[in-house]
């Protein structure tokens, strides 16, 4: 878990402050505010959606349960994003953005588009393993983000 | 009774447009008045009036056809109806209107897109301090604004937004798979900026472009730099459908509507914005592959009987994902297939955006793909392909639906 400062060049700030949740998205944010990547479930065919759906999209279901993940994955596709979209990204680019899929999972339909931080730019593959770093935005929004496993 | 089918039912007939213009400088124009011009510039083309015109089919909202009609004085709309999302539906609107004309619900049909990009930018740049992409809402459109549902919360910080971010990420997982190369997405701009520079009178991107200009061309999200990037520009362009046997009698020469299709798969649905559910085999794909089998089987051709291709190029790397869903090659093997010199104009296999494409002509959310197709089987076209008899139009790959329709003369 990290705080950091405003305009780190290779990460994306944190544009939303509050995470906007209703029923069906307020246990991710709340693991989120511990520190825990949870994901749902379908109870009856096993298929993990996120974000949350109403409706399993393999059983059509809607019963789910709460499932802790690793927070562990491998970088399924990414960008570097180098021209900033907004002046207040100037101070962000080179970062790179991706989609990663998620250990424990069955991979699409629950695959994460993350910002992938601590890790230079030019060297980011596909197939790379990475681990979830959250930053905590303040007590009510923590942004999870992706950087290199190191071990 | 046989099968019900809109094939060979409905024509082309006219085609009207505003001129092109860069981002912004269709002002004091509106999106209205361009909307206007081209429809009436359209129905002088086809010999018809306003009081002739009774239907819109038309795609990601493109106009209010009630505002239009009401400007224009049309007497009496029978159809107003859009398909939904965004550019994906531009040629799939064809067909709308072929069907509404076959089903007997309007006679005269304008499809139209009218684009003026000065209050706003549909490559997500920021206008006014607001990014659209970042807190997308959840309505029908991809270019929607509102509210913050709770679902954008999982997005939005994410960094990627807008649909060359998306796209990026596609074009990525292609190279991987497959090996494709920038010097591949080069080839496309390349040969486009070719067809745009023999016709300089429409063309905004006009300048020779060499593999260097475009390796020394600046990155805005790799693998794709800003040559691989469609142009920012306003206009407008309409085109009329009416039945095939009413297209016999009017000035031009009928473009008939030899099949359209629309649609694409629910793992495909808005994931390219959003949440990327499509599994590896159509996942770095243009999403056009079930469409493309729908629209050859309704027409009942090939490939290889296509003569021209006007291929809905908003991203370099699209282009050849276009060119293996529409089985002009092997899947993962369009960046060879372009690499050889196939899709270009003269030479080529298949050509492909003879008019230089959004990428060099000009963007109007795929509505020059179809004015450039009607001009070539009417024979006509500045890069005429000699003989021209069937062409391919497509809309998209962008949230589904995506689309396709053949046209032949």
């Amino acid at each position: 878990m990290t705080t950091r400062p405003e305009g780190t060049q290779g990460v994306f700030p944190s544009i939303m402050t509050e995470s906007f949740a209703d029923d069906s998205t307020k246990p991710f944010w709340d693991a989120a505010a511990e520190g825990r990547l949870v994901a749902t479930k379908c109870t009856n065919c096993g298929t993990f959606r996120l974000p949350p759906k109403p409706f399993c999209f393999n059983c059509q279901h809607r019963d789910i349960e709460w499932v802790e993940l690793p927070g562990t994955g491998t970088i399924y596709s990414f960008t570097v994003v180098r021209h900033p979209l907004s002046p207040m990204l100037m101070p962000a680019v080179p970062y790179a953005a991706g989609i990663i899929e998620l250990d424990g999972t069955q991979g699409a339909g629950a695959r994460m588009i993350c910002n992938i931080v601590d890790v230079d730019v030019d060297a980011v593959k596909i197939g790379d393993k990475v681990e979830i770093v959250w930053e905590h935005v303040n007590p009510g929004m923590s942004v999870p983000r992706f950087r290199p496993v190191t071990s | 009774m046989g099968v019900v089918s809109i094939k060979d039912q409905a024509a082309i007939v006219g085609v009207g447009a505003t001129k092109y213009f860069k981002r912004g400088e269709s002002y004091p124009e509106t999106e209205l008045s361009m909307a206007c011009t081209a429809i009436l510039s359209a129905l002088e083309d086809a010999g018809l009036t306003v009081n002739d015109l009774d239907g819109f089919a038309i795609y990601s909202n493109s106009c209010d056809p009630a505002e239009v009609a009401s400007v224009l004085g049309v007497p009496e709309v029978r159809f107003a109806a859009s398909l939904t999302s965004g550019g994906g539906g531009c040629a799939g609107a064809l067909g709308l209107a072929a069907a509404a004309i076959h089903g007997g619900m309007a006679n005269v049909c304008v499809t139209l897109m009218t684009l003026q990009q000065l209050n706003k930018r549909l490559g997500g740049s920021e206008v006014g301090g607001v990014l659209a992409y970042a807190t997308m809402s959840e309505s029908a459109s991809p270019y929607g604004g509102g509210g913050v549902p709770p679902s954008a919360a999982f997005t939005a910080n994410a960094g990627l937004l807008s649909p060359g971010h998306s796209f990026s990420v596609l074009a990525q997982r292609h190279m991987y798979l497959y090996g494709t190369k920038r010097e591949h997405f080069a080839e496309v701009a390349m040969s486009q900026r070719e067809n745009a520079r023999k016709r300089p009178e429409t063309a905004l991107r006009t300048d020779p472009m060499t593999l260097d200009d475009y390796f020394n061309a600046r990155m805005i999200s790799d693998p794709l730099c800003l040559l691989d990037y469609t142009q920012e520009t306003d206009g407008a362009v309409a085109v009329i459908t009416v039945s095939a046997d009413r297209a016999k009698d009017l000035r031009q020469p009928p473009v008939h509507i030899l099949a359209s299709a629309h649609g694409g798969t629910g793992s495909w649905g808005p994931g390219i914005f959003k949440y990327f559910q499509a599994n590896d085999d159509e996942f770095a794909s243009s999403g056009h592959r079930p469409v493309a089998k729908r629209l050859y089987e309704m027409a009942g051709v090939t490939p290889d009987d296509v003569d021209v291709a006007l291929l809905y190029d908003h991203f370099t790397p699209l282009v050849i994902m276009q060119l293996e869903d529409y089985g002009f090659c092997p899947i993962g093997e369009g960046g060879p297939f372009v690499a050889e010199g196939n899709i270009r104009y003269g030479t080529g296999k298949i050509p492909v955006n003879t008019h230089g494409g959004n990428l060099s002509e000009a963007y109007i959310i795929g509505m020059t793909h179809v004015r450039e197709a009607v001009e070539q089987l009417r024979g006509v076209a500045v890069n005429q392909v000699e003989g021209a008899e069937i062409a391919l139009v497509t809309g998209g790959p962008a949230s589904l639906p995506v689309s396709g329709t053949l046209l032949h003369r």
